[in-house]
């Protein structure tokens, strides 16, 4: 891979970026390929938004070097954004304006004539279903319906690549699920797309690609489907004790599951065991003469992938 | 590149995302300017009105308890006035003024509200804008407010009687100067806060004791001549010398132009630091 490839939007290599004595990006190593769905997962703190920002040419990297479609963005920032689309983490909409008119007005940023600005956010309005709310004030919306807002506009330049900081950060289940269908239809339509979340659902749901952060390095990459066939188990057996701490049983769990139990972990709340057969895991505790309170069977996520790979949970 | 609306994302039929791209283009410095300029304009549509009520007021209450109220005693006093009626002598002072106070209130919570709370500066650098080209933007913007106030105190107290030249048109627009030369600096000082509790120490310990002390009110050499000088530092000093030369009606043009180059050195180097705190702020 390098990057004079065109069909390689972003790369990077050694990227780090520091503040003051923090490292918040410790030297990644990133590809992003035209027309792919490229994701960074990790908890908060593991140096996705700083990466985000710097690919935004909004933070200059502290080292290493960062290509973004083709141009260097300590020298190409505006010429690069020119050719962004940037959902931030926090939405930056002005809440006295109406809806369309935050539309009108960003696209004049890229200098879109005021007819094409008028003419593109009634386009993206209905994109975003949002076509009879383009009069009304942004302030009183709800949280979705502003992060549609905000996907919406970033789409007034019809950006090579969408740039979307934790999305649906904050929605609720149903809001999350629309958003999500929305970027499916992106997806479908060839727009690249680069996106954080500590949401193991959402980075499987969207991702063909991602790299797993953590304190600031990568320390994993793949599909959401070979990172969880290389890091974890088949399935997961979800065990819970009647006491207050499960600790205790983590002994009793892994002789009881014999070989069925790849790994048992300790969550405080629950023990999980990872297994290529979770109903023959559960037979062979129940053997054991063990008593969970309670048992769950599931496949394994990119949540067990993370906690193999870091010892911690995505989401506190 | 041509632009379109009705190709691209929602209107896609075919299998690519963008048979047309709408587009962006990095703007020369003017240009950027101005894209940042018509955001602020857009968005001062909705709230003119009250501005406006403010700005017919604010020249009724100055000039009517000052000039008319205040100057009644002044020329019937024993020291014999000012030389010319009082209203007349306070009134292109309190246009300089008045600007100042216009000038550093929309340097001051805008600008932090566009970094911290509304972030509109954080919405505009994700687009070609460059840092300058917010700043600029904004600057300009209020320049055109401040020319605003200017106009509606020049046009009331002409009403009122207190201008009577048609010079004073000259002083509508040193005092839009005079209220550049505050807003530029303060953009800088209030792109450096925190929150806006530097900004009550502004008004307390800056604004205030220059509105009181730079000659808006009384000459400066009414002053003990060891504070005089801190008059002569403040661009609202140089301001109201102007102004008031300008609205009396015979001026001193080379006298005004010096007080003119003055203020837009304040104006100059505000900028300057302007784009070093903006840059330190925006972009990290």
């Amino acid at each position: 891979m390098d990057a004079d490839d065109p069909e390689v939007l972003i790369s990077a290599r050694g990227l780090t970026k520091r503040f003051d004595d923090f490292t918040a990006v410790d030297g990644i190593d990133v590809d992003v390929r035209r027309g792919e769905a490229f994701g960074f997962l990790g908890p908060n703190g593991a140096g996705k938004s700083s990466t985000m920002r710097m690919v935004g040419c909004v933070s200059p990297p502290s080292g290493g070097e960062l290509r973004i479609l083709g141009l260097d963005p300590r020298t190409d920032g505006p010429r690069i954004r020119a050719r962004l689309g940037v959902v931030p983490q926090r939405d930056t909409l002005d809440e006295e304006l109406t809806v369309a008119e935050n539309l009108v007005v960003y696209a004049r940023y890229f200098g879109i004539s005021r007819k094409a600005a008028h003419a593109k956010a009634a386009e993206l309005l209905e994109f975003a279903q949002l076509a009879e709310r383009a009069g009304s004030r942004v302030e009183p919306l709800s949280g979705g319906m502003k992060r549609r807002l905000t996907i919406a506009r970033s789409l007034v330049n019809d950006p090579e690549i969408l740039l979307l900081d934790e999305p649906t950060t904050g929605l609720d289940p149903q809001a999350r699920h629309v958003l999500w269908d929305r970027l499916f239809r992106l997806k479908r339509q060839g727009v690249t797309l680069v996106l954080t979340t500590h949401y193991m659902d959402e980075a499987e749901q969207l991702c063909d690609r991602l790299v797993v952060m953590d304190a600031g390095r990568i320390v994993a990459e793949g599909s959401p489907r070979s990172l969880i066939e290389e890091h974890s188990s088949r399935e997961v057996l979800e065990l819970r004790f009647p006491d207050d701490d499960n600790a205790p049983w983590a002994g009793p769990v892994t002789t009881g599951a014999g070989v069925l139990a790849e790994r048992v972990e300790v969550l405080p709340d629950r023990l999980l065991v990872y297994t290529p057969d979770g109903d023959a895991a559960v037979q062979a505790v129940h053997a054991a003469g063990l008593r969970p309170s309670s048992v769950l069977v599931r496949r394994s996520t990119l949540e067990d992938v993370f906690l193999h790979l870091t010892g911690r949970l995505l989401v506190d | 590149m041509t632009t379109t609306g009705t190709a691209g994302i929602a209107g896609t039929t075919g299998t690519t995302a963008h048979a047309v791209r709408a587009g962006g283009t990095v703007p020369g410095r003017a240009a950027g300017t101005g894209r940042a300029l018509e955001f602020w304009a857009r968005t001062y549509r909705r709230t003119w009105r009250g501005s406006v009520v403010s700005g017919v007021l604010s020249p009724l209450l100055y000039l009517g308890s000052l000039g008319f109220g205040l100057g009644t005693l002044v020329d019937d006093g024993a020291s014999g006035g000012v030389g010319v009626p009082y209203v007349l002598f306070v009134a292109p002072g309190v246009l300089a003024a008045n600007a100042m106070q216009a000038g550093v209130g929309e340097a001051t919570w805008p600008v932090m509200g566009a970094i911290k709370w509304q972030r509109q500066y954080h919405a505009m650098l994700a687009t070609p804008l460059a840092v300058v080209d917010v700043l600029l933007g904004h600057l300009a913007f209020i320049v055109l407010r401040l020319l605003a106030v200017s106009v509606v105190f020049g046009v009331v107290g002409a009403l009122l009687g207190a201008f009577t030249s048609w010079w004073t048109a000259g002083a509508v627009l040193v005092a839009t100067l005079c209220g550049a030369a505050y807003a530029a600096p303060v953009m800088a000082f209030a792109a450096a806060q925190e929150n806006d509790q530097g900004f009550a120490y502004l008004f307390r310990f800056v604004l205030v004791p220059t509105f009181l002390f730079a000659g808006t009110f009384y000459p400066v050499d009414q002053l003990p001549a060891a504070i005089r000088p801190v008059a002569w530092v403040t661009p609202l000093w140089h301001a109201t010398q102007a102004c008031r030369d300008l609205a009396l009606g015979s001026p001193d043009l080379a006298a005004v132009g010096a007080h003119c180059a003055y203020l837009a050195l304040w104006v100059a180097v505000g900028v300057a630091a302007a784009r070093v705190v903006y840059r330190r702020r925006l972009v990290r």
